[in-house]
């Protein structure tokens, strides 16, 4: 059947006038969905808002799906572990006798550094946990990697927080709404993290991809060469994420860019702990006052 | 078939406000496949939302206004994770190629909707990664499977289309 190709409604000028005005009204929206398009390209998180307030719909849905996938997701894994408990007991029996001896020596350790750092008088920061909550979504249909978290500005969640996972570094948040934030992930190719070598210090940069993955780039004058196997912690340095949360470990021999995977692939079944930023960012200057004894500043 | 007994030719037609608001729904619904709880390391998901309006779209052409795409880009773009003002953009730049097309075109039939879609689908998905990650990232296989794979669905979401269209009647 030919299609009714009716663009013109009849004879009836009203009618005309009116599919004319619906056209004018359409290639008005584009234009204006240009500029839009061309701020959040300058500015990508400009109408946050917007986003979050749909966000703040979406994530108790995507929250609600993730429990009914969970509860399950679980019944298998709860029946093998019942018929196989009694072999994973001896197993783990015999674990805690071999690691016995490895954490033995690991307290001995800790207390010495610990009296070593009392001894040099270090003062120490430490990564203070502000709300513990599960990534529910993700923008799995763009080319950024972002991440929904199910905790907002009512818990204390704020722009440039470091949000950590179990096994290492999952990312930082972007924007935060009541109830949910938007968290940049490791893997996206604008985050990047200034990290290190466990091994020797090497000072060096975790800069996602975009595909899954992140490039480790060394950032030390002398020429590095990286090996599979390598693991690279958050160095600290500018005072967003605290040291020594695992970020990568490398998967090719290179020299100066290399692959790496990330240290933990998030999922919507573990927790995320969102910390207060390491170093928060200095207060605005406050206005000069007169008076000659002014605190010094501590660090 | 749905009734009881069959209308009559000079009987009432049904209301159908449902009826008239069901691809505005369907497309919005389709964007929302986003909020499906995981963590993706890349983009797998296809553009579901971009898929519905180009299956009503190109099945029927009054289905939707022409500046229908404006309103559902716009709550793409809430949802997807692009940058705002993409979908405006693109859906209703699509829906004016669409008009273009069926001007030359007399007859479309299946092949030709699965490709003007297929090339629909790209020119969005292509234009969002040109806008949102630098042009260095190493996206560009992940995105050529995401656009294989939505060229790939447009047949299932064409098939849902017709399913969910069954009861219109031409007026």
């Amino acid at each position: 059947m030919a299609p009714s190709n009716n663009r013109r409604p009849g004879f009836s000028r009203r009618a005309q006038y009116g599919v004319f005005a619906t056209y004018v009204f359409a290639v008005a929206g584009a234009l204006v969905g240009a500029i839009l398009l061309a701020l959040s390209y300058f500015d990508p998180n400009t109408f946050g808002a917007a986003r979050t307030a749909i966000a703040e719909v979406s994530a108790p849905v995507s929250s609600a799906l993730a429990f009914v996938g969970r509860s399950v997701g679980s019944v298998p894994g709860g029946l093998g572990s019942y018929v196989g408990v009694r072999d994973q007991n001896v197993a783990l029996r015999k674990q805690i006798a071999d690691e016995r001896a490895i954490t033995m020596r690991a307290r001995a350790i800790n207390y010495e550094n610990r009296r070593l750092k009392a001894l040099l008088a270090l003062r120490e920061r430490v990564g203070v946990p502000v709300t513990t909550a599960r990534l529910v979504s993700s923008s799995a249909a763009s080319t950024r990697r972002f991440a929904t978290l199910n905790a907002g500005a009512w818990q204390g969640v704020e722009h440039g927080q470091p949000v950590l996972g179990p096994e290492g570094l999952i990312g930082q948040v972007l924007e935060s709404g009541p109830n949910t934030a938007r968290v940049l992930l490791l893997t996206d190719p604008e985050s990047s993290v200034p990290v290190r070598r466990t091994r020797d210090g090497l000072p060096a940069l975790a800069q996602g991809r975009g595909d899954g993955l992140v490039d480790i780039r060394s950032v030390s004058n002398a020429a590095a060469t990286f090996a599979p196997g390598e693991v690279f912690v958050t160095s600290g340095a500018g005072g967003v994420y605290p040291p020594n949360i695992p970020v990568a470990r490398v998967l090719r021999r290179g020299r100066d860019i290399v692959l790496a995977e990330t240290a933990i692939r998030p999922s919507t079944l573990d927790f995320a702990l969102v910390q207060r930023a390491y170093l928060p960012a200095p207060a605005p200057a406050p206005t000069p006052t007169p008076v000659p004894t002014a605190k010094v500043k501590k660090p | 078939m749905r009734s009881p007994r069959r209308r009559g030719p000079f009987d009432e037609a049904p209301d159908s406000s449902i009826g008239r608001l069901l691809p505005a729904l369907s497309v919005m619904t389709g964007s929302c496949v986003t909020i499906w709880p995981t963590i993706a390391s890349f983009p797998f998901l296809p553009p579901v939302g971009l898929l519905m309006l180009l299956a009503w779209r190109l099945m029927r052409r009054e289905a939707l206004p022409v500046w229908a795409p404006l309103a559902l880009g716009l709550f793409d773009d809430l949802l997807s994770g692009q940058p705002f003002g993409l979908g405006i953009t693109t859906w209703t730049l699509c829906f004016f190629m669409i008009d273009l097309i069926d001007e030359r075109l007399v007859f479309r039939d299946f092949w030709q909707n699965w490709l003007i879609a297929a090339g629909g689908t790209a020119f969005y998905l292509i234009c969002g990664r040109l806008v949102a990650v630098p042009f260095g990232t190493h996206v560009d296989t992940v995105l050529l499977l995401q656009v294989l794979t939505s060229v790939l669905l447009f047949p299932v979401i064409s098939l849902l289309c017709a399913w969910l269209d069954r009861d219109y009647e031409p007026a």
